[in-house]
């Protein structure tokens, strides 16, 4: 099953690679991973979408809560939190199909931010289903280039993931 | 007043009360070395930074302190990878100071650069590299308390030179702030009465205690338990001394060369306490076919150790001394006196044995090691077959009494531990039970010992060969014994010994044994004893690898 995991971090050098390190070293897979600086600058959150089993994942949060530069793990539960990813891509046209993509993009609620005589570049965010829906409309057409960040997620509600302590697995 | 970064990290060092640094100088850490030259730390010159490493690590399981090495940039930090991963492994406190090129030279591929910290990164608990003269006293406040606390691991400093010359104020902080790391001590009560209650409620129950306990300082906590409430104790290799081998409850090891009736005592038992070890699979062989009739308690700090290969049902995680303390309070003692009764039928069945005849045997050299010293010496190991043999023959009565690489089976770990253990343990006789093959991996430490008056004994049992590999060739690969035959190709040990300054012994006569572990004891020097024994003699009993741990060669099947 896919997760999405949230970690907050220390925003100091070197946190990326024992994170990334970690994954490799211990063959957890990586679906994507974003990264930027928090509310509170000495903060970096992370968002992780990793697939395992309960066990792999089990490990993968006590792991993470062990590097020392890790202030907190969230695993969202289905439901309770929102996702985003921002896309950028480049796709042919041709004055028989211009008309046509136009059309798509406009139908998507994406963005046009560039357009040339041979191709349209075009911005999108949304969850999972919004930017592949958009990936499949645009692909016949002849996709040149697709740019992702990664997911990022939060949780719905009035809870925040605050960068107080970090709460040991006991069970 | 202000000082120098190299002055600042010394004294810093003070503070955390280190007695002695292990290490080896270069141009990188010039400035460190100068310091050094008034300051009042011992420091113990090695003869290859890899031998400093693991004096370290010896040093810090024979004491429980933190142990302390130091090396250059470059080749000299690299040297110590393979001790700092053996202490990673075995959760042993250590502090790895190493210097760095100038901070505007790193990334450049400058002289003697390498990215310790990067390399590193997976072998230690923690490790920083200094960028700004700032944060050098924080940062080893910070890894002394990072490398003692919790599960104990190797932390390392990475030093750039123009740091250590730069000036600053001297302020050593109190206490430490790190909002990422607050190890849990204090066991969840529910779960301890849990605990406590399928205790009292098991018919088969076995205690499984590992190096946690003599790191926790719960040896004591431990024996209550298992005399109290009449449990059986299997032990790990690290944690061999956590119980005494003497006791009528004493199973020795389990796993892959441990006692026939303490593996056949997991495969029946109705109930693991397992304290302070981590499920190894040199000690669970087959994890599917493990205990299988057996709920499992899991006693440790550390979260991650917690089900990653065997399914806990009452997990507690903190520290062992306080949750057996608590324990000890609420278990009511369960009837147990037929299962003692089976396992002393196992014991009597199936004991650990090996030919008594008039040849000279690994076996009965650490049988007279043993009654040489009755459990009151420091036995480090090499890795192989001496080791198992070190494991199965010593009666270890006391924590801290073995020192030996479990996790990472370093060859080449076990003489520069005894240099550690030794400055540690000054009054303490300290033996290295070494292999042919890997006193090699390190034998340059001779000379660090002798020059130092660190006064170990070594006792190679020397087969002429790599010998666990040579037995895996026996046993699996058709005595196909490819390149792990020695004969004829290693020194004379007791020239070898001599030219050192130290002083060797050749013992080829069962009848000898005795006599020369005695002289070695009484000699205020290095001894070196080349102990000449069957060639081809076996660690039994064994699991092969990927069986259950009940399905052993000499060790009959339950
Ligand atoms: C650094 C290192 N290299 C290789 C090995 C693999 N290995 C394990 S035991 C062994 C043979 C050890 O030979 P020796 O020291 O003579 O001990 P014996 O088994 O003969 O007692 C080898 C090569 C290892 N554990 N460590
Ligand atoms: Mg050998």
């Amino acid at each position: 099953m896919k997760h999405t995991i949230s970690v907050l971090v220390e925003n100091k050098f070197g946190v990326l690679a024992r994170i990334s390190g970690l994954f490799s070293a211990r063959g957890y897979n990586i679906d994507s991973l974003a990264v930027g600086m928090t509310e509170d600058p000495t903060v970096s959150r992370m968002t992780i979408v990793s697939e395992g089993d309960d066990k792999t994942l089990e490990q993968i949060k006590k792991q993470l809560n062990k590097l020392i530069d890790v202030i907190k793990v969230v695993d969202f539960k289905e439901g309770e939190f929102v996702d985003r990813e921002l896309i950028l891509l480049k796709v042919a046209v041709s004055s028989k199909t211009r008309k046509e993509v136009l059309e798509a993009i406009d139908s998507c609620g994406a963005k046009i931010v560039n357009a040339g005589s041979k191709t349209i570049s075009v911005e999108a965010a949304g969850d999972q289903n919004a930017i592949k829906s958009l990936i499949e409309l645009l692909r016949p057409f002849g996709l040149m280039e697709v740019v992702r960040t990664g997911r990022i997620a939060l949780e719905i509600g009035d809870k925040a993931l605050s960068g107080q302590g970090k709460p040991e697995a006991n069970e | 007043m202000k000082m120098t970064g190299a002055k600042i990290l010394i004294e810093s060092l003070k503070k955390e009360g280190v007695e002695v640094i292990f290490g080896y100088p270069g141009g990188v850490v010039l400035p460190l070395f100068d310091e050094l030259y008034d300051v009042p730390i011992r420091f113990i010159l090695v003869r290859h930074e890899q031998g400093a490493a693991h004096a370290a690590d010896g040093y810090a399981r024979a004491t429980g302190k933190v142990g302390v090495c130091l090396a250059t940039s470059g080749p000299g930090a690299t040297n110590l990878v393979t001790g700092i991963a053996t202490a990673y492994m075995d959760s042993v406190p250590m502090v790895a100071i190493t210097g760095q090129v100038k901070t505007f030279l790193i990334g450049n591929d400058a002289f003697q650069e390498a990215d310790i910290t990067g390399i590193t990164r997976p072998i230690t608990k923690h490790n920083y590299l200094v960028e700004d003269i700032k944060d050098l006293a924080r940062i080893v406040k910070e890894a002394f308390h990072i490398a003692r606390t919790g599960r104990p691991g190797p932390v390392l400093i990475d030093l750039p030179v123009d740091i250590q010359q730069q000036e600053l104020e001297f302020h050593y902080p109190e206490k430490v702030d790190m909002r990422g790391y607050n190890p849990n001590y204090e066991g969840h009560p529910g779960q301890i009465k849990r605990a406590a209650k399928a205790i009292s409620d098991s018919k088969r129950p076995v205690i499984y205690a590992g190096g946690g306990v003599i790191i926790s300082e719960a040896s004591g906590e431990l024996i209550e338990l298992a005399k109290n409430n009449n449990i059986p104790v299997t032990l790990t290799l690290l944690g061999m001394g956590a119980f005494p081998q003497t006791d009528k409850l004493a199973l020795g090891m389990l796993g892959m060369h441990g006692t026939a009736y303490a593996n056949h005592a997991i495969m029946e038992s109705d109930l693991i306490i397992a304290v302070g070890a981590r499920f190894d699979d040199r000690v669970t062989g087959k994890v599917d076919a493990f205990a299988p009739h057996a709920k499992v308690i899991h006693i440790d700090i550390d979260p991650t150790s917690v089900s990653k290969s065997v399914d806990v049902d009452i997990p507690i995680v903190g520290d062992a001394k306080r949750i057996l303390k608590e324990l000890n309070a609420n278990v009511k003692k369960p009837d147990t006196a037929a299962w003692l009764e089976q396992i002393e039928g196992w014991k009597k069945k199936f004991p650990l044995k090996y030919k008594d005849d008039d040849k000279l045997r690994p076996q009965y050299v650490i049988e007279q090691i043993w009654e040489a010293t009755k459990g009151e010496a420091i036995i480090c190991t090499e890795v192989g077959q001496n080791q198992m043999w070190a494991a199965q023959f010593y009666k270890y009565i006391k924590p801290r009494s073995i020192i030996s690489s479990g996790g990472l089976g370093t060859m080449g770990y076990g003489f520069p531990a005894a240099i550690g253990a030794k400055v540690g343990k000054p009054d303490a006789i300290v033996f290295d039970v070494a292999g042919d093959g890997s006193i090699q991996m390190n034998i340059q430490e001779l000379a660090t010992a002798v020059s130092n008056k660190i006064p170990v004994k070594i006792a190679i049992l020397n087969n002429c060969y790599l010998g666990m590999v040579r037995q895996w060739q026996e046993l699996f690969y058709k005595k196909r014994y490819s390149y792990t035959c020695l004969k004829g190709s290693s020194p004379d040990f007791v020239k070898l010994a001599e030219s050192y300054g130290a002083v060797g012994m050749r013992i080829t006569k069962k009848a000898d044994v005795r006599a020369a572990l005695d002289k070695a004891i009484k000699t205020d020097n290095v001894v070196v004893m080349d102990f000449v024994i069957e060639r081809e003699e076996n660690v039994f009993p064994m699991v092969p690898a990927g069986q259950a741990i009940n399905q052993m060669i000499e060790g009959g099947l339950a």
